[in-house]
């Protein structure tokens, strides 16, 4: 039998409370050995819903702050083509943002709850959107290190172990992979173009690097959530495994694309067959979470204004949609 | 560049899409709820994409977009104008996409140069106008608050409605017809909003056309300003 059994024969009358909770747990975890996915009306452990929550939505919010700085460039665009490019990536963003909060939602959180939390600094979002976009390399740059460094952490999250979030997963991560080669050949173009051009690849990748590698969060030894996400499977590989896949795919493009990455230590180690690298600033990781990054209070200034002068936009929508029901209803009556 | 007949329209229609779509790109991570974001950008895409098949009918798109300068702009003085708030943006939103909407259907319908383009784009402008339409009725018809900013809105546009009428050279339709239905269309959408039809003048700025000689209002300036300047800090590079 199978958590979500459980929960249907509840849900057909049985006795509440018939079911002890240890079988309850015991159930769930056979799932999870199983690598069976646990869905909505599943049983599943307090602990375990509120670290997906926290995680879903902490995502969510990643995708809608994270239109922000592409976002920047859509008037600046400096080519038809690719503004019309940077429009479609925003708006599949917005698009990925509404996805991940309907997956919260399956697990009993409340949109509107989570952007207010959002707005308030009380969910966090991805480190990497409070770094700026100076240049129009960073768009590209943006695209081939940012949106690398995500899929290597979204692609194992196909296989989470919670059914809604894994398949929001599998939808964004065709449109991030897709997002990615954009980004990697806008900043090709722009090394074959002039020598300024080339200059602005380079220091938008000076810039980018470290921030990417610390998408991946802080250290295995001092990341104490990640133990019980990976024997919920809710996450697959520790941040440092991750960290390193997306080290040794990068580098090749690196080079291919003519571009050096700013980091002395990295070089190909052949005993391990893969690249060692540097440490990132993990004090800078700390003060970027924690709120004190070059953009973190611009990001949520920016979400919290679209927010408070919408507030009149949506009442008016729920206003009229209240009349027509009414109206509706007397129609149905009359 | 030589401007035939075919370019000073395909000029004008191109420009058209190209200036609404920018000021709608202006709205990103602005919108009031993130369907907004969604719907708002998709409309700037489909904009995008009209523009650049038009203006690759007079030249190149880039040269066009980003190498004019704005007496060389064949747009309407309505889409240049400012966003505003959400109720002005829509307020736009709904007397062009109305406009766009029923000039494609006749141009889709025809045989002239313009035919294929209308008829692919006249579906794109079909879901605009629906959106226009729908967000005209919720906050005509919503609250108090939104009631007046819609009217607003309506209001204060209302003075460049009348420049969608002069004849373009090139495009073949009869726009007189195309005015009645216009304001017939629009009218009626207004009256279900409980809104009030605006009476003032449609002369435009300057009068009524001029956008299509190429004499804007002044935000457009700076707009192009922005629009253009990175492509101009770079001569002769590719993107």
């Amino acid at each position: 039998m199978t958590a979500r059994q459980v929960g249907s024969s509840a849900e057909d009358g049985a006795p509440p409370g018939r079911r002890a909770h240890g079988d309850l747990q015991e159930l769930f975890d056979e799932t999870i050995a199983r690598d069976q996915r646990i869905e909505p009306r599943d049983w599943m452990p307090d602990g375990y819903r509120k670290t997906l929550i926290r995680q879903v939505a902490q995502h969510a919010h990643s995708e809608i702050i994270g239109m922000q700085p592409e976002g920047e460039w859509i008037t600046r665009a400096p080519s038809l083509r690719r503004k019309a490019i940077l429009f479609a990536k925003v708006q599949d963003e917005a698009g990925h943002g509404l996805y991940l909060y309907s997956a919260a939602e399956t697990l009993g959180a409340d949109r509107a709850d989570l952007t207010q939390r959002l707005i308030e600094g009380r969910q966090k979002y991805s480190s990497i959107f409070n770094y700026p976009t100076p240049t129009f390399a960073d768009v590209g740059v943006i695209g081939w290190l940012v949106d690398g460094a995500a899929i290597c952490n979204q692609v194992p999250l196909c296989r989470s172990s919670y059914g809604p979030y894994a398949r929001a997963m599998v939808r964004i991560c065709k449109e991030e992979s897709f997002h990615q080669r954009q980004g990697y050949e806008l900043l090709m173009t722009m090394m074959r173009g002039t020598g300024a051009q080339r200059e602005m690849v380079q220091d938008a990748v000076n810039r980018w690097w470290w921030p990417s590698l610390m998408m991946f969060g802080p250290p295995d030894e001092d990341s104490p959530n990640s133990a019980r996400s990976m024997a919920w499977k809710i996450k697959r590989h520790s941040n440092d495994e991750l960290r390193q896949r997306f080290v040794d795919m990068t580098v090749p493009q690196a080079e291919k694309l003519g571009v050096t990455l700013p980091d002395p230590e990295l070089r190909w180690n052949e005993e391990r067959g893969r690249y060692d690298f540097g440490t990132p600033d993990w004090a800078e990781l700390k003060r970027v979470i924690s709120g004190d990054g070059p953009c973190n209070a611009e990001r949520v200034a920016r979400r919290r204004a679209a927010h408070e002068e919408g507030v009149w936009v949506r009442e008016a929508a729920a206003a009229h949609a209240a009349k027509r029901a009414a109206r509706q209803r007397k129609g149905v009556a009359a | 560049m030589t401007v035939t007949v075919h370019t000073a329209a395909a000029l004008a229609l191109g420009d058209d899409a190209l200036v609404l779509s920018h000021r709608l790109g202006e709205w990103s991570g602005h919108a009031p709820v993130l369907e907004e974001e969604v719907a708002l950008a998709n409309i700037a895409l489909d904009l995008l994409g009209q523009a650049r098949i038009l203006l690759s009918m007079a030249g190149d798109e880039d040269e066009l977009a980003y190498l004019r300068e704005e007496r060389a702009f064949r747009n309407l003085q309505l889409v240049e104008q400012p966003n505003g708030d959400f109720a002005h943006t829509i307020a736009r939103q709904l007397y062009f996409s109305t406009y766009q909407r029923l000039l494609y259907a006749h141009l889709a319908a025809g045989e002239g140069e313009f035919a294929g383009l209308a008829a692919k784009a006249v579906k794109e402008v079909a879901y605009h106008q629906d959106h226009a339409e729908q967000w005209t009725l919720r906050l005509g018809d919503g609250t108090e608050v939104s009631h007046e900013r819609m009217q607003r809105g309506c209001d204060a546009l209302w003075r460049f409605t009348g420049e969608m009428f002069e004849p373009v050279e090139g495009v073949d339709v009869d726009w007189a017809e195309l005015k009645e239905a216009w304001r017939e269309s629009v009218g009626g959408l207004l009256r279900r909003a409980t809104l009030e039809v605006p009476e003032g003048p449609q002369s435009g700025a300057w009068t009524a056309g001029a956008g299509r000689q190429g004499l804007h209002t002044e935000p457009f300036g700076r707009m192009l300003a922005e629009m253009q300047h990175l492509h101009r800090s770079h001569p002769g590079a590719s993107w």
